[in-house]
């Protein structure tokens, strides 16, 4: 009941950020929108582990937060300098 | 029920996402949309406990694709050519293969039937076997590695000649651009 009740908040808050996402207005909007999105990924991935009964889905939510970062690093930076390398 | 309602949500989710995408004028919302339509696809195989192919959806949609779309960008620019928004000819072809697979789909045994075919051919002897025959625990793992492993090791060395030919081919440009520059 308290995994499910967590999962509904997550996804919600999952909904709302697609909204952002979609609406913008800037691109500042839609890249907080996208690294906030991967957060509740890595929770929501924890919180299904839970509920099926296999905490070791933890290991597959610390990789989500690692992938996460370099997305968001690598638009931060074609966003400020207009180049990658 | 949970999980159905979670599946469901999950897609209706990945269908505004793609729609989005689409519909979107500026070529880094969509690339960051198409973020977001990895990271929720990532958890609806999660939710179908494919936990590997979560793995691989995340890593290479969520964080290889984005990078090198956003590569893309820095040659072509952010912004998308004025264009009408559904090209009909394209969204025939579309639909049309959308039905036919669809249709496909008709003759596919039930999702989760222990009597489907692919559960009755090879599977029972992994399952049983797989420990004793390649001292492995995890039997995706047997399979991949072992039972297949000649096909996981070439499919590694073509991985390896792609990445090779695509540096040699960036460097050269890289080199070329220097040389203009001077």
């Amino acid at each position: 009941m308290m995994f499910t009740a967590a999962g509904a908040a997550v996804l919600i808050a999952i909904l709302l950020f697609l909204m952002r996402a979609l609406l913008g207005p800037t691109a500042f909007d839609r890249i907080l929108a996208v690294n906030a999105i991967g957060t509740k990924t890595v929770v929501f991935v924890a919180l299904l582990g839970f509920m099926a009964g296999r905490p070791d889905f933890l290991d597959i939510a610390l990789l989500y937060a690692l992938i996460n970062f370099i997305a968001t690093l690598a638009v931060l930076k074609f966003v400020e300098y207009r180049h990658l390398d | 029920m949970t999980t159905l309602l979670i599946d469901v949500f999950l897609l209706l989710l990945l269908v505004i996402t793609a729609i989005g995408a689409v519909a979107v004028r500026s070529l880094l919302a969509a690339t960051l949309l198409l973020a977001i339509y990895s990271l929720l696809m990532a958890l609806v195989w999660v939710s179908l406990q494919a936990v590997d192919v979560a793995f691989t959806e995340a890593a290479v949609g969520g964080g290889i694709s984005t990078v090198l779309l956003i590569a893309t960008l820095v040659f072509i620019g952010r912004r998308e050519a004025p264009a009408p928004l559904i090209h009909w000819p394209s969204a025939a072809a579309v639909v049309i293969t959308g039905a036919v697979l669809i249709y496909g789909t008709l003759d596919m045994p039930r999702f989760g039937d222990p009597q489907a075919p692919p559960h009755q051919h090879v599977a029972p002897h992994y399952i049983a076997h797989a420990m004793e025959e390649t001292r492995v625990p995890n039997f995706v793992t047997a399979v991949l590695a072992s039972y297949r492993g000649y096909d996981t090791l070439f499919e590694t060395a073509v991985i390896y000649t792609a990445g090779l030919g695509l540096i040699l081919l960036l460097r050269g440009a890289r080199a070329r651009r220097r040389e203009r520059r001077r």
